[in-house]
């Protein structure tokens, strides 16, 4: 089985890339399934369905997104067996900028637009620096100037990154990418010797566990306090 | 980005190290090496600490440091080798054979390519972009210099292949003309007078001048298109231009497709604009998805070319009264006959 972890900041794409591409491996006839996970609302499985493609999604709801996914990797896993699944795709939307879903021995592809500022591409972090593939939408509606310096940057910070413009509306490019979902490495042995590329952001507190008092009397835990000049 | 140096890593932070050098995060990132980006230590004694807690080798660390810099780099400085694209023809939207087998480009030459709403121009611009390789619905193929380019696909930097222009596209940033094109002209490794060539080309092409310190949303549609024709020209090192339909374009049309041949373009531009389509020496007709006939520009259109570029100056003459208040004469049609000895 091939896992595939997607992941990109909110609206830059990434279910209508995913949508256009798992179309082509279908048709391709291999077995491809998606698991969403998002924080609060995900309509995007619908629209998963619609398209014919076997979809499941997680909500994180009060927990930590990043360790919500992680400690139900297992849980997608048992899903496409179950399914018979030859590829299984896990598209995160919940994810922070710190965060990265990205597994080692899995293909990583980050989606990112064109519109969302030249600053972009430095203030992600792992999830765009320690990806194979990233994945640059909306190339459509700005000009040639500023694709190019967008891909350049995301080059900067990536440097052996893949990049691939898609169109996620027409599809232009998805075929391109099904083609990398092709060659992406297989799963080697089960899931006690997969690695995350990156550590999960460290979190417990009183926060974590439902404060909503603000002040330093209710912060118990791990805490960083802003230094300020 | 500038070879990093044994100097440069003893005197500079981390933090500002990781500002000129943006791809030393990821290369932190991925050999696991924790920092804190604000920290004030210099890179050797981070991995001086690193290696000896984990017994690694920070001048491996280094080295492969040095040879992504120096990878991009030559990304930045690269200049495609380009001369010839070739079109082949595969199948129409029932799966028959095209009736153009074939089309040759070289560097200067300009293709207009024509045809109804829905007959194949997108995706004729689509396989080129793709560099097909009979692998798209259409089942083309597109040759570089006799060869596939699959290879070439997705070469960024200086290799690009393809840049694309189309009414679709707006200039998005939150800054001045020569802010992106500051920007896009290091992007590419070129010397920074070229941000104002690149002003004074696209003021040529635009009826209305603009200034570097303009902001890029202000531009009107017709300057924005004078800019990237420009910015596409001058700036972009790809030897390809595919241009999707940009008639409205308020630009002086001629002076646009001269200045990207200047530069030894190989130009494809798909419309519906007769002016547009006659500028081009030949002109490729689609129908229900295939090339269906390549048609010479003949002596009697190339006549008929330079009748409609007065049409367009006579309407440009009207829109221009028209916009200062002054009233409006009907055309001496027989006066133009006789001037310009029409039938």
């Amino acid at each position: 089985m091939q896992l595939i972890t997607v992941a990109g900041p909110p609206s830059s794409g990434k279910t209508s890339v995913l949508i256009k591409t798992l179309e082509a491996l279908m048709a391709d006839g291999i077995a491809a399934g998606v698991i969403k996970f998002d924080c609060l609302v995900a309509d995007d499985d619908a629209v998963y369905r619609s398209a014919g493609v076997p979809v499941q999604k997680g909500l994180s709801g009060v927990l930590c997104p990043d360790h919500y996914f992680v400690s139900n990797i297992d849980r997608v896993l048992e899903w496409s067996g179950r399914r018979q699944l030859a590829m299984t795709v896990i598209e995160s939307a919940g994810l922070c900028n710190r965060c990265s879903p990205h597994i080692k021995g899995s293909l990583a592809v980050c989606v990112l637009d064109n519109v969302s500022g030249l600053h972009t591409p430095k203030k992600i972090g792992p999830m765009l620096k320690l990806a194979d593939v990233v994945v640059v939408t909306k190339g459509d509606i700005v000009s040639q100037a500023e694709r190019e310096v967008f891909a350049f940057r995301v080059q900067s910070v990536a440097p052996r990154a893949r990049i691939i413009r898609v169109n996620g509306r027409s599809g232009q490019g998805a075929h391109a990418l099904a083609e990398m979902f092709k060659a992406a490495p297989a799963l080697q042995g089960d899931l006690a010797a997969l690695r995350l590329r990156f550590p999960m952001p460290a979190a417990l507190c009183s926060y974590c566990l439902g404060e909503t008092r603000v002040g330093p009397d209710y912060q118990i835990g791990q805490f960083r306090k802003l230094n300020i000049d | 980005m500038q070879p990093l140096t044994d100097e440069i890593l003893a005197r500079t932070s981390l933090a500002s190290l990781l500002a000129d050098y943006p791809l030393l995060e990821s290369a932190l990132l991925e050999t696991g090496i924790e920092f804190d980006p604000a920290e004030e230590v210099t890179l050797p004694a981070k991995l001086a600490q690193w290696a000896a807690l984990r017994g690694q080798s920070a001048e491996a660390f280094l080295a492969q440091l040095r040879e992504r810099i120096d990878e991009l780099n030559n990304l930045l400085g690269a200049t495609v080798s380009l001369t010839r694209l070739a079109i082949l023809a595969g199948r129409d939207k029932s799966g028959q054979p095209e009736q153009v087998t074939q089309i040759a480009l070289q560097r200067g030459d300009l293709l207009a390519i024509v045809g109804p709403t829905g007959s194949g121009k997108s995706r004729l611009l689509a396989d080129i972009e793709w560099l097909a390789t009979g692998d798209t619905p259409s089942g083309r193929t597109i040759l570089a210099d006799g060869r596939t380019a699959a290879d070439r696909r997705f070469a960024s930097g200086g290799e690009q292949l393809i840049a694309q222009l189309s009414q679709t596209m707006s200039f998005v940033l939150d800054a001045t003309v020569e802010e992106l094109l500051g920007l896009h002209v290091e992007s590419r490794g070129m010397a920074a007078g070229l941000v104002q060539d690149t002003i004074a080309a696209a003021n040529d092409l635009s009826g209305e001048p603009f200034s570097g310190a303009t902001p890029l949303t202000s531009l009107s549609g017709g300057q924005t298109r004078a800019l990237m024709v420009a910015d596409t020209a001058l700036v972009c090192r790809s030897p390809i231009v595919l241009i999707d339909e940009i008639e409205n374009a308020g630009i002086d049309r001629r002076a646009a497709f001269n200045l990207l041949l200047s530069q030894e373009k190989i130009v494809l531009s798909a419309t519906h604009d007769p002016l547009l389509a006659l500028l081009a020496p030949r002109r490729l007709c689609m129908r229900h998805g295939a090339m269906h006939s390549l048609h010479e520009r003949t002596g009697e259109e190339e006549a008929l070319l330079a009748d409609l570029e007065r049409l367009d100056d006579i309407h440009a003459a009207i829109r221009t009264r028209l916009r200062l208040g002054e009233r409006l004469n009907a055309i001496d049609f027989a006066q133009l006959r006789r001037e310009h000895s029409w039938p």
